[in-house]
């Protein structure tokens, strides 16, 4: 016990800060994000849900108001930040190849996200069933998750060739692991005594203890995993592509557009990329809502 | 509550001889429970605790016993024991004849535990059909069990809700329905009525007392209560701590049928007497006249 909480930490460690593991909570991100808790919880005055959704709102309306000023009525802005207008003129103009370019971006994030998941699932059942592998798997994670991704991009990109998209898929697909798996490790782990006993009184088999019991419980560990991971994975997915590969997708065109001095085209692009993410985001974040819905009792 | 699927009857007079000194053949078969010499020690960081020592205790099947003793004197460990939750540190226990493991392989005994253990996620019904999904019962015969089930314990209405929509005594009739599904031939309860309303618990003691006699179930029931120990049970056992033993087995002799007027007459209020003298350890010899 003592030794896999302590690697659990060393894990934690490793990723800078608590942001990889959350405790699943009722409701999730998303209910948090909406303000749906109550307004009296204990750590003194919450403002009122309104608040909470148009307080951001009118900061965003502010930077965008302050950013015209500086750029478009002072004129005191250096070339490569373009003013807000310029950047919504390029994507009505050129909104069929930066959606073009964003659909290889999510497509490369989306698949590295799945496969990463898909392994992360896989061992990190195989570690809670067998404790050597565990064992084993610990340091390897660990090590992994100390691995800048960014480092070793240009070989994974050059590993697979410069018209293969399967670097950049590599690169989320590791960047996801970690997340989920250290996730879907603590959820394993998270069954209740009394549910165990009331398994094991009713005569359920390993199989069944699993299938009825240990991954129902696991599953908001999971959901919380991937929403942590499906941010990395964009982020991953894009970065990798300022390190090589096929001439596409966003980071590419952000890298292109920004050299060439065509600013507001690369803004353009990174409002591309921050829809994808939004998009990651929001789909995980409902996922993690759903599984998180029941409260233990 | 249908037939009894067993062919046990229940023992009709019931008292500290009738099942004193029987180990052998087919008595041990008909007996629920035999504990001889049962002990449990837990180790602990802090030294062994001793949570159980010396139980000399027989079920007869279709008996009624209810555990009843201070907090911490041992008597979800002796449940956990029976149920093969936990393994006895030393002693002989036997379920039906057989080691507790294999009765519990054979789902022997249902099970209502102190909390309710309900799986969240998992609505009413999916909860009381549990041990049935997992012994590959079939879907129709499961939907008219667990309506069946849900009746009993007042919950007809709340089949399709969630645990967390429920009140804890609610949960708690759940998780007694789910002890119930396989119509078991002992039923071991700890404390399952701690967290009701007066009126409902009434209601409750009077239907297990009736399941018990028409399933011809042995029951171990744990409780707090003394009134609720003498209306429901055959025998009173009565246990002390540190080390937590059995100090006292008392009969109640109050008859196959418990009904309510049972809880207005002087027999009742005897026996309630004789089970408090017993738990504060004053003058035992008037209740064993009696
Ligand atoms: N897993 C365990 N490890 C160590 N000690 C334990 C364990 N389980 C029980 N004990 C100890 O064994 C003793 C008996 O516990 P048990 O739970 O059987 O008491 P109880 O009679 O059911 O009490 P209550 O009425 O409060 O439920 C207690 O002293 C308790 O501290
Ligand atoms: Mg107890």
């Amino acid at each position: 016990m003592t030794l896999r909480q302590a690697q659990d930490d060393a894990l934690r460690q490793a990723q800078d800060g608590a942001s990889i593991t959350e405790a699943p909570k009722p409701g999730g991100a998303m209910r948090q994000a909406r303000g749906g808790r109550s307004a009296y919880d204990g750590s003194g005055w919450t403002p009122p849900s309104w608040v909470r959704i148009v307080a951001p709102v009118v900061v965003g309306l502010v930077i965008l108001l302050l950013w015209i000023l500086v750029v478009d009525v002072l004129a005191i802005a250096p070339r490569a930040l373009p003013s807000p207008i310029a950047i919504l003129e390029q994507i009505a103009d050129h909104n069929d190849i930066i959606l073009e370019d964003m659909a290889i971006t999510a497509r490369n994030a989306l698949i590295g996200l799945a496969l990463g998941a898909i392994v992360a699932i896989l061992l990190g059942a195989l570690a809670s069933a067998f404790g050597p592998i565990d064992g084993m798997l610990a340091p390897l994670v660990s090590a992994i998750a100390v691995v800048p991704i960014v480092a070793i991009t240009p070989i994974l990109n050059t590993m697979f060739g410069a018209s293969s998209q399967f670097g950049r898929v590599a690169v989320a697909a590791i960047a996801s692991f970690v997340p989920v798996f250290v996730n879907v490790l603590r959820g394993l782990r998270q069954t209740r005594p009394v549910h165990r006993d009331v398994l094991r009184s009713a005569g359920a088999n390993g199989w069944q203890t699993f299938r009825v019991l240990t991954l129902p419980t696991a599953v908001p560990y999971l959901m919380t995993g991937l929403r942590i991971a499906s941010s990395i994975a964009v982020i991953a997915a894009l970065v990798a592509e300022y390190f090589g590969g096929p001439a596409d997708g966003i980071g590419t065109a952000i890298a292109t557009y920004a050299k060439s001095g065509r600013a507001a085209l690369a803004f353009a692009y990174v409002a591309g990329g921050i829809a994808i993410g939004l998009a990651f985001f929001l789909v995980t974040s409902l996922l993690e809502r759903i599984a998180t819905r029941r409260k233990p009792v | 509550m249908s037939a009894p699927t067993t062919g046990s009857t229940p023992a009709a007079s019931t008292g500290l001889d009738s099942a004193g000194t029987d180990s052998t053949g087919a008595d041990s078969t008909s007996l629920a429970v035999r504990a001889a010499g049962v002990g449990k020690i837990f180790p602990t960081k802090t030294g062994d605790v001793v949570a159980l020592t010396g139980v000399e205790l027989t079920v007869a099947a279709g008996e009624f016993v209810s555990l009843i003793g201070p907090s911490g004197c041992g008597k979800s460990t002796l449940l956990r024991l029976i149920a093969d939750l936990d393994s006895t540190s030393s002693g002989e226990l036997q379920i039906f004849g057989k080691s507790a493991k294999q009765a519990r392989i054979d789902q022997d005994y249902g099970i209502a535990f102190q909390q309710a253990g309900l799986l969240p996620w998992r609505t009413v019904a999916g909860n009381i059909e549990l041990p049935l999904e997992l012994h590959g019962v079939a879907k129709e015969t499961r939907r008219a069990r667990v309506a069946e089930l849900a009746s009993l314990v007042g919950l007809s209405d709340f089949v399709d809700r969630y645990p967390d929509q429920l009140s804890g005594g609610m949960q708690q009739r759940v998780a007694i329905a789910r002890a119930l599904a396989e119509q078991p031939r002992l039923l071991l309860m700890d404390e399952p009525f701690g967290a009701l309303d007066e009126m409902t618990r009434e209601y409750l003691q009077g239907e297990l007392t009736r399941i018990a006699k028409d399933t011809g179930a042995a029951v171990v029931f744990v409780t707090h209560s003394i009134p609720e120990a003498v209306f429901l049970s055959d025998r009173v056992v009565v246990m002390s701590p540190r080390p937590g033993r059995i100090t006292e087995i008392l009969p109640t002799g109050l008859g196959d049928v418990r009904s309510e007027s049972l809880r207005e007459s002087p027999e009742y209020f005897e026996r309630v007497t004789a089970v408090r003298e017993a738990l504060h350890g004053s003058p035992v010899e008037r209740a064993n006249e009696r």
